[in-house]
Order: C-alpha cells, then sequence, then structure tokens
C-alpha cells in the first residue's frame, strides 16, 4: 500500500556525508521541521551536555521566547541567563538573540558607531536592511554563534558546549551557509570577513547539525533533503533525532496480527470474562477496533524507521510523552539523549584516528564531556 | 507548563462552583461548501495542523457535491501532491481526474517566485522587468523575505478569483508558526516597499542629482563601510528599477484583503489538540472577528475518539490487571487492549479537556473534530475519508458521540 519508496533513490550521495567528531563536536545545531518539537530536543540536549558539571549555552534564534516557556522562566533579555543546573553543577545558560541589538553590538566593537547605529534603527533602516538581504539577518545570528563557541577566558573556552534552537529545515541550509548568501550581497568589505570566519567555525569537526524528525512522511522527507543541502554546502551533519516515537503496548506477535487487521472481538472476548466486565461482545469488539488502530498507527511509524535508518546518520528515538512538557519531562528526554551522545563518543573512540586523538588532547577544558568517553 | 495553559483566561470564574462546561455548536461545513454563495474558503492555522490536507479533503468534499473547485495549496506533501497531480510546479490550476464526481476538482501549488516575477513583468517594461529580474535583491526577497508566500499566496487568490473560472475557490495557507502571519505579511511586505527607506534610497536617482537627507548620508555611509559599496549601488538599481511599481504593492494586497472581507468568503481555523495550536486558533478568531471577517469554524484535527466510552480509563486499568492475573488464554492480548483503550481515554479526556477551554473563551464558534487517521493521508482515498469526517452529519458516527466532541459530554 505505501507503493513509492523514495528512500531508494537517495542511496549513494551519502558517502559524501561530512562527519563530525563525537567527541570534538562543541556546537550542536538542531534543525527540523516545524511542529517536530525542535526547541524541546535542544533543550533537552542542552541539559543532558551539561550533565556532570558542563557549562552550555543555549541559543535561540527564532526570537519567540521558546527556552523561557520550556524552562518557565520570564522572557529572556539578549543576554545570557541562567534557565537550569543539571547534576554534578552543570548549568545552562540561556541567550535569545535579537538581530537588531546585535547589529547594534557589532556596529560599537567593530566600528565603535554605537550612536549612528541607534539613529538608524530610529529611520528604520536597520529592519530596512535586514528584510531586503535576510542573509545580513543570519550573519549576525551565526556571528553570535561563533563568538560564544571561541569565547576563552583563562586560556579555556568558556562554554563546554554551545547548543542551537536553529531555524527550520527548510532554512537551515542557506542559515548556516552564510557564505555563500553574503557572497551574492557583499563581495568584499568586512562583513564579508566576518562571514568567512563564521563558515570556518560551522564547517569545522567541532559543529554538528542534529535533524529532529517525526515518523511521519513530510518530516522524515524534509530531513533527506536538508542532509542532501547540508552536505552540498559541506557543513557537518550530526544525529537524527527521532522526537514523538510512539511505544507499542502490545507483546509483538498481536502487533503484527492487529495492524494487518486480523484481530476481532471473538480473540479478547474468553480472556476478558475475568474482569466481568459490562457491555460483553461490544466492549470487545471496541477494544478490537482501538488495538487495530493502535498496531497501525505503530506499523506505519515503523515503516518510516527503515526510511530514517537509510539517512545513515546515528539516530535517536524519544519518547512521545503524553501531557504538558515540563522541566522533568526535558530531564527525561536529556536522559535519553545523554546516552546516546556517550555510544557515540564511545563509537567514535574506538574508531577514531590517533592523529585526531593527539590534535584534541591539550584543547579540551576538565569538565568537559571528557570523562564519559 | 506553557503560556496558554496559565493564562487561558478571558472569562475569569466568579463563582466559587464549578460551572460544567460550555457546549459547542456544530459546524456545518457540507452545507458551507455546497452553498453556491460561498466563493471562498481559507484554511487557515498554526503550522503542522494538517491545513493542506484539510484544504485538500474539503475541496474533494465540494466536487463530489457538484461544485467547480480550485483548491490553491502552498506545500503539500510530495505524495499528496502526487496524488493531486502536482508533479510539475507551473503555478497553473491542473484538473485531478475524480471518477463519479459531480463537479470538477482542480488543483495547484504555489511557486511563489514565480508570481512575484509575473506581477514584475505585469507591471514594467520588457527590459526594465529584465533589470529586476536580475538584481540580487530582487532575488532574496522573491525567494526569502518573510512574507512573500503570504503576500504571494493573496495575489494568486486574487488573480484565480478574478477569472471566475471556478465557483469555489479553497485556500490553504502558508505553514508559518502563526496563523496571523497570513493576515499581517502581505501588508507588512507593501508597506516595506512601499516604506520610507525605499523612498529615501530613491530621491537620488528620482531627483537627478545627488539629493540626500542627513539620513540617508548616514545610512549610506555605514552601509558602504561594513558592507562595501557595491552593495549600496545594488540597492539603488533595484529600488529605482523598482519604481514604477510603487504604490501598487500596496493596492494589490489591500484588494485582495478587501475580498477576504467580502460575502462568500469563509475562514476555517485548524487546530490539533496541543495547547499551542489552539492558542494560535485563540489569537486568531479574535482576529477575525476585530477585522469582520467571516468564520466558518474550528476544525479540530487529529483527535482520539475511543471506539466505545462505557469502559472509563482507570476500570480499563483495573481490568487490566485483573485479566493479567486470571492467567487465561490470550490474558496477555486482552490485558494489553484494555490497556491501549485506557491510554486513548486518558488522550480523548485531554484532548476534550483543551477542546472545552477552547469553548469557554470562544463560545460563538462552531467545532468540528476530525479523528487522526492511522497514517498519511496521501491519496483520495485518504482525503475522501477526511472529507467524510469533516462534512459528515454531526451526530452519525459508530459511538454516537457528536462530531462536535472527542467525548460524551458528562451527563447530569
Amino acid at each position: 500500500m505505501r507503493g513509492v519508496r523514495r528512500a531508494a533513490s537517495f542511496r549513494g550521495f551519502y558517502a559524501g556525508t561530512v562527519s563530525p567528531d563525537p567527541s570534538l563536536v562543541r556546537c550542536h545545531v538542531v534543525t527540523g521541521k516545524g511542529g517536530t518539537g525542535k526547541t524541546t530536543v535542544a533543550a533537552a540536549l542542552a541539559l543532558a551536555l551539561a550533565a556532570d558539571g558542563g557549562s552550555v549555552l543555549l541559543i535561540e534564534t527564532e526570537g519567540r521566547q521558546g527556552i523561557a516557556q520550556l524552562f518557565d522562566t520570564p522572557p529572556l533579555p539578549y543576554e545570557e541567563r541562567r534557565v537550569a543546573v543539571a547534576r554534578g553543577g552543570g548549568e545552562v545558560k540561556g541567550l535569545a538573540i535579537d538581530v537588531e541589538e546585535a547589529l547594534l553590538d557589532y556596529l560599537d566593537m567593530f566600528y565603535n558607531l554605537r550612536r549612528a547605529g541607534r539613529a538608524l534603527r530610529k529611520m528604520g533602516a536597520i529592519d530596512f536592511a535586514t528584510s531586503i538581504a535576510p542573509g545580513l539577518r543570519d550573519v549576525l545570528i551565526t556571528g553570535k554563534i561563533k563568538e560564544a563557541v571561541t569565547r576563552r577566558h583563562d586560556g579555556r573556552p568558556v562554554y563546554d558546549a554551545v547548543v542551537v534552537d536553529a531555524p527550520p529545515t527548510g532554512r537551515i541550509t542557506r542559515f548556516l551557509g552564510v557564505t555563500a548568501e553574503m557572497a551574492q550581497l557583499a563581495r568584499s568589505g568586512p562583513i564579508k570577513t566576518q562571514s568567512d570566519g563564521v563558515m570556518a567555525v560551522l564547517r569545522s569537526p567541532q559543529t554538528a547539525v542534529h535533524l529532529v524528525t517525526l515518523l511521519e512522511d513530510m518530516p522524515v522527507q524534509e530531513t533527506a533533503d536538508a542532509i542532501a543541502d547540508l552536505t552540498a554546502a559541506k557543513l557537518p551533519i550530526g544525529s537524527v533525532v527521532v522526537n514523538m516515537a510512539a511505544e507499542p503496548i502490545l507483546p509483538v506477535d498481536g502487533l503484527e496480527q492487529a495492524a494487518a487487521g486480523r484481530l476481532t472481538g471473538t480473540d479478547l472476548s474468553p480472556a476478558l470474562t475475568a474482569a466481568h466486565l459490562p457491555g460483553g461482545d461490544a466492549i470487545a469488539d471496541a477494544l478490537a477496533a482501538e488495538v487495530v488502530e493502535h498496531a497501525q498507527r505503530w506499523a506505519a511509524q515503523d515503516e518510516l524507521r527503515d526510511d530514517v535508518e537509510k539517512l545513515g546518520r546515528p539516530t535517536v528515538e524519544l519518547p512521545h510523552l503524553t501531557g504538558s512538557m515540563d522541566l522533568g519531562c526535558l530531564f527525561e528526554l536529556a536522559g535519553r539523549l545523554e546516552e546516546h551522545l556517550r555510544d557515540e563518543v564511545g563509537r567514535a573512540d574506538r574508531g577514531v584516528s590517533i592523529a585526531a586523538r593527539n590534535e584534541r588532547g591539550a584543547e579540551r577544558p576538565a569538565a568537559a564531556s571528557g570523562d564519559v568517553a | 507548563m506553557s503560556a496558554a495553559e496559565r493564562a487561558p483566561g478571558r472569562r475569569p470564574a466568579r463563582s466559587t462552583t464549578r460551572t460544567p462546561a460550555p457546549t459547542a455548536t456544530a459546524l456545518d461545513l457540507a452545507a458551507r461548501i455546497a452553498d453556491p454563495e460561498t466563493r471562498i474558503v481559507v484554511c487557515c492555522g498554526a503550522g503542522g495542523v494538517g491545513k493542506t490536507t484539510t484544504s485538500a479533503a474539503l475541496a474533494l468534499a465540494a466536487a463530489e457535491a457538484g461544485r467547480t473547485v480550485v483548491v490553491l495549496t502552498i506545500d503539500p506533501a510530495r505524495r499528496l501532491a502526487q496524488s493531486l497531480g502536482l508533479e510539475e510546479l507551473d503555478n497553473e490550476p491542473r484538473r485531478v481526474e475524480v471518477p463519479e464526481a459531480d463537479g470538477e476538482l482542480h488543483a495547484m501549488m504555489l511557486d511563489m517566485k514565480r508570481t512575484f516575477d509575473d506581477i514584475v513583468a505585469a507591471h514594467s517594461t520588457p527590459e526594465r522587468a529584465q533589470q529586476i529580474l536580475e538584481n540580487p535583491f530582487y532575488q532574496s526577497l522573491s525567494s526569502s523575505f518573510a512574507g512573500t508566500q503570504e503576500y504571494m499566496a493573496m495575489e494568486k487568490l486574487g488573480q484565480l478569483r478574478a477569472s471566475d473560472q471556478w465557483d469555489l475557490i479553497i485556500v490553504d495557507t502558508p505553514p508559518s508558526r502563526s496563523a496571523l502571519d497570513f493576515l499581517d505579511a502581505p501588508n507588512k511586505m507593501s508597506r516595506f516597499l512601499d516604506g520610507t527607506m525605499i523612498r529615501l534610497l530613491m530621491a537620488p536617482s528620482r531627483a537627478g542629482f545627488r539629493f540626500a537627507s542627513a539620513g540617508f548620508m548616514l545610512f549610506s555611509r555605514i552601509v558602504s563601510k561594513i558592507l562595501g559599496g557595491q552593495l549600496l549601488r545594488d540597492i539603488s538599481a533595484f529600488v529605482s528599477a523598482l519604481d514604477t511599481m510603487f504604490g501598487g504593492f500596496r493596492e494589490r494586497a489591500t484588494a485582495t484583503y478587501e475580498l477576504l472581507r467580502r460575502p462568500g468568503t469563509w475562514f476555517v481555523v485548524v487546530a490539533t489538540p496541543e495547547p499551542d495550536a489552539l492558542r494560535e486558533a485563540s489569537y486568531f478568531v479574535d482576529r477575525l472577528s476585530s477585522e469582520g471577517m467571516p468564520l466558518a469554524g474550528l476544525v479540530l484535527n487529529r483527535t482520539h475518539p475511543p471506539a466505545t466510552t462505557a469502559l472509563s480509563a482507570t476500570r480499563a486499568e483495573g481490568a487490566a490487571e485483573e485479566v493479567q492475573e486470571s492467567g487465561a488464554d490470550g490474558a496477555d492480548l486482552a490485558a494489553a487492549a484494555l490497556r491501549v483503550h485506557a491510554e486513548r481515554m486518558q488522550l480523548a479526556t485531554r484532548e476534550q479537556h483543551l477542546a472545552d477551554r477552547f469553548t469557554s473563551a470562544h463560545p460563538e464558534v462552531a467545532v468540528r473534530t476530525v479523528p487522526a487517521a492511522a497514517g498519511d493521508v496521501h491519496d483520495l482515498d485518504g482525503l475522501r475519508v477526511m472529507g467524510e469526517a469533516l462534512t459528515g452529519a454531526d451526530a452519525d458516527t459508530p459511538t454516537g458521540t457528536p462530531r462536535t466532541r472527542v467525548l460524551p459530554a458528562r451527563r447530569g
């Protein structure tokens, strides 16, 4: 019934995928189709990276205060604020990037032009410039990300990891590919230099772009498209995070029988008599109908698991938590991600070349995820 | 906890006793789409709630009810697009073969860049149009300006309506985070294109000599310093090439906006039973009423009504334990079935609760629930099933629970 196997056509090209080194990654960019829960995943990932004493910055790029909502804090200003603590003294700071403020900072820092910048803002010039050249907006945001990743204090990175709640998959390559975008508009000048510096960090093995998907057609398709685009742009791709995956309640054989629609009330009613339910056969039939639907929903999702696997990236599944998302849920998801990160680092370390090992040696701060490797 | 859950209230509870949940009125979409007076149906809502599928299902139902329908989709899933014959993105409606339909179904997918290009071509001389189309700023504006998609969706709607080839147009709206973007973005874009900065930038070339305000001097100095002089020259060239079109953008946006207010247009707000989606729906409903735009009602998409409501979640949990303990043949499967039901009842209860909260805030809004399909909808049969759920009679369900609700209203 699911005739077109799109996946068959995208084998091959993953050969060229740029793979980050999981033990070196310090800049985690989280993207996904709208509605897949990328903000939640980004927040949970930040908590996972902060466990055991890490210091993590969680950056919001789309100005909708999703971090504040998730962590139940007042709206974040354009300032790094602590939003959560993790075990072992770890902490997550949140930052909501405001493009206008970022531009004023930039003007101030490099040109000593803060006053002029303010005047421009009043004229609506900043809004104009970032509207007519959306790449300018992106270069300012990614510039801030690069600054946070590379910021050092006393010879050590200030943050063990930076997690970015990035724009959705449809825009991600454009967002991260600032050089290409700006090259079209500004062929020379300081912005060009700036965007080149940003690209150097984003294309390095210390960056990983993680893709959040659901087990539904469109998100999986968009993930595949995004992987193709990111690969073409030579951006390093991290893990695929399957979010809100349903977990089957039925035993495996029952699941298959039900998914095929071969389950009726009569299969259930003999065993049901023990519970002395009212309604008799009608209840048994209704239960069977629900079980069939549950199994078919699970089967439809399970079929997409093959497509996800064909993406050829490390994959982690997060369960569908019912009820509203609160800090407890976030920690639960963080636990799963932590396990996944540990596996990835372990796998990479077993296969990593001695050269890469030596290279990272002294660079790494004591508090980083090194103890788990 | 999201902000919506903390601040639901436009209706502060005055008494301490719990008032019964308000009852929503039934949304009769079958009558709406069959009514020859209905000429436009706009499906709005936050991203990811199933607007595209809803639009397509409504269009199919309308074609089967004898209307000549065109559905303008924005970003359909690939397989759904294929099943509607939308493999080529040619920005024109194509007939979809629907065997045994009394009417006709046409479908199209919006190509926003092409729609923009067409506007440019229609409003300037060929050389000038060429100049605009090749300018890097035009390219970035027509492909990535926030709001281009919304503006072009409205533009296309205006064109479809003007051609008078269809007696019903069903519009899907762009997958923006906020449903309001559909109404706001076109204005934002026309304001931008007709705005002060553009005029300022045009001033030099128009006057024919270097006359400019102090503000413009400041702007150009900073832009040249940071972005390089080339950029400023490109902007100026772009703006002066667009010269002939100014005013036009705003005019067109206003005209289409007015179209949405005319009798014969109906808005259908789509939401899933999630706090965020319902909050968006709530904002949108308020906005429509303040704009005097007609709302048909709310489609609460992807609900999970149970197959029986005779067994509560708690009783099902208890029964599952009893069955398990009995150790009878097939006890595992039967106990699992009871747990599936318990989970389903909990989910349905939560969904009904969210629906009730929406209705207490907007008692005047008619509601229709549409059960979630087991998998993705990607063919005409799937659309027909959904169309049935959208347009079927309110009381016509296996459990007798009206389609206005997920669970029956509590008695007594």
